[in-house]
This record gives C-alpha cells, structure tokens and sequence, in this order.
C-alpha cells in the first residue's frame, strides 16, 4: 500500500511530508512504549502510535521508520512537526482508535513487524 | 591503518527534551563513515535507550563513541544512584519508571535488554550512590 492509500483508507490528515505519499508500505508496528519500538520495528515500516511527543520522530529517525500514524485525532505539538520536517518523515494523523487502525491496515495487507514473540533470542532489532 | 574517530556526548539527566539527540547525531556519523545500515542501527539504538536511561534515573553523564578499524566501541557513564541489583535491572519489563517518565513512552523496562541484544559484547557495572558503566562493543 502506498502512504496515499493509507491516509485515504484512515481518512488521515497528512501533518509532514505530502510529497512523500507515493511511498510503498508492507509492515506497520503498533506501540505507545518507545523500546518496544526500538526492539522490534523494521526499517521501512510505519509507526503506529498514541504518543505525540517529539520522541517519536527520533526513534522512526532511528528505526528508519517510513512514517508515523498518530491515532485517536491527536495532532502533535508544533515542535514535533518541526522535527519531523527537519528529519524528513512523514506524520499522519487519523480519527481511528489504535485497535480500528490496526485492523483496517491489517485486512489491506499490511502486516506487522513480528508476529508473536517466541523468546528473548528472538528479537533481533535488524 | 588507524582512523581517529571519537567523540564525546554530555548528557542532562530529567532533559527529556533532547532524548535522543546523541543517537540521531552518532547515526549520521557512522554513517558518513560507511558503517552499514544494519549494524548503525544497532548503535543508534543502544546509545538512545543508554540517553534516555541517564536522562530518566542519573543526574548527570557521557556517551562516548569510538570507531576503530574493526569495532564501534560506546562508553556510557553517569553519575546517580547506580543499580543494585543489576540482573533484575537487566530482565524484560522490570521497570521503576513513574508516571511521568511513562506518559512519555518509557519504562517499558526494555531499554537495557535492547542495549544488550544490539551489542557483541555488553559489560555492565555500577556503584550505588555513585553512578553506572556500560561497555557496548559492536563489530563492524
Ligand atoms: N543509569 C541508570 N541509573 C540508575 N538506574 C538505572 C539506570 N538505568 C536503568 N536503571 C534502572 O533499571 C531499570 C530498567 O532499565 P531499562 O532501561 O531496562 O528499562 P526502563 O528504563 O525502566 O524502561 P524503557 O527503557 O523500556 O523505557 C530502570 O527502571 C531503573 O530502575
Ligand atoms: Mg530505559
């Protein structure tokens, strides 16, 4: 699914980078706890998440998020944005709770960055 | 040949507000020094949750990066309260993260397993009432 599909789908409101929508996604990862993240995101996938702060863009600079989706209607503050902008990631934001995100994303394909955890061995944050 | 790449960070304890800033600025390094991605993602994420553990529990501290021609070696060290029981601060989900560092997205009680899992060697040590020490060395 393309980043524009994505907003379509959500009926999301593109807050950064509406020059990036033709961006391809495949997997997602939903977190509002910024190291389980960093343990299991993958690069390219989208964050999903109810947080706002400006943490959020460093961890999907770090993780090399291909976007962030801001749940729940939350519009993140200014210096967020900014960051985002600086950093070059989108940021969308949709009226959907976490769980209806989730779950129209998943019925569209997109699938998450692990399945199930099957012992602490096997998170490899690569 | 022997490349001098070091450098050291400052970090403020309770500045949630630059959380992350030494791990965005050590990954742009490493990778303008042609680290692969994989593995300076490994070092962008075990200097964040190091960042973050000094800035939610430490008063104060550094991290310190070096790149030598087979290693990116990472020193971590604050000075605070230190840790008692290192094996349980090490297990998954333990946590004495309070309310406000959690609203915040912390306190999983994953940073330092995600360190640990992002290095080829972890050493830990910490002196209570004085601060703590992480060794980090990932291979390039
Ligand atoms: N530098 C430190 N100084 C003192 N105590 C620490 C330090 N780092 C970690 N701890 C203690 O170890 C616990 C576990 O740390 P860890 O980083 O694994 O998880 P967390 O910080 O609680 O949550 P998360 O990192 O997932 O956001 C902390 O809650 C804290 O009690
Ligand atoms: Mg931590």
């Amino acid at each position: 699914m393309t980043l524009r599909e994505i907003a379509e789908l959500l009926d999301a409101k593109i807050l950064v980078g509406g020059d990036h929508l033709g961006i391809e996604v495949k997997t997602a990862f939903s977190a509002d706890l910024m190291s389980d993240v960093l343990a299991f995101a993958k690069p390219g996938s989208i964050m999903i998440t109810g947080l706002t702060n400006p943490q959020i863009v460093r961890i999907a600079s770090i993780v090399d998020n291909s976007a962030i989706l801001v749940v729940r209607g939350k519009i993140p503050p200014r210096e967020t944005l900014a960051l985002a902008e600086e950093l070059d990631i989108p940021v969308l934001s949709t009226k959907y709770i976490l769980f209806e995100t989730s779950g129209r994303l998943y019925a569209s394909g997109i699938v998450g960055c692990v399945r199930k955890i099957e012992g602490p061995e096997s998170i490899v944050p690569l | 040949m022997t490349q001098g790449h070091n450098y050291v960070f400052p970090v403020e304890g309770e500045r949630f507000d630059e959380a992350g800033k030494v791990s965005v600025q050590v990954k742009q390094i490493l990778k303008k020094i042609g680290i692969p991605d994989a593995v300076l993602r490994r070092a962008a994420i075990a200097i964040y949750e190091s960042e973050v553990n000094i800035i939610s529990y430490a008063i104060h501290g550094t991290a310190s990066l070096q790149v030598t021609d087979d290693h990116i070696l990472i020193d971590i060290q604050d000075v605070g309260p230190g840790i008692t029981d290192i094996e349980q601060a090490m297990e998954q989900g333990y946590s004495t993260a309070n309310d406000h560092i959690r609203a915040m997205g912390f306190g999983a009680g994953m940073g330092l397993f995600n360190i640990k899992n992002c290095s080829d060697i972890f050493e830990m040590s910490s002196e209570e009432g004085k601060g703590t020490h992480l060794k980090i060395t990932i291979n390039r």
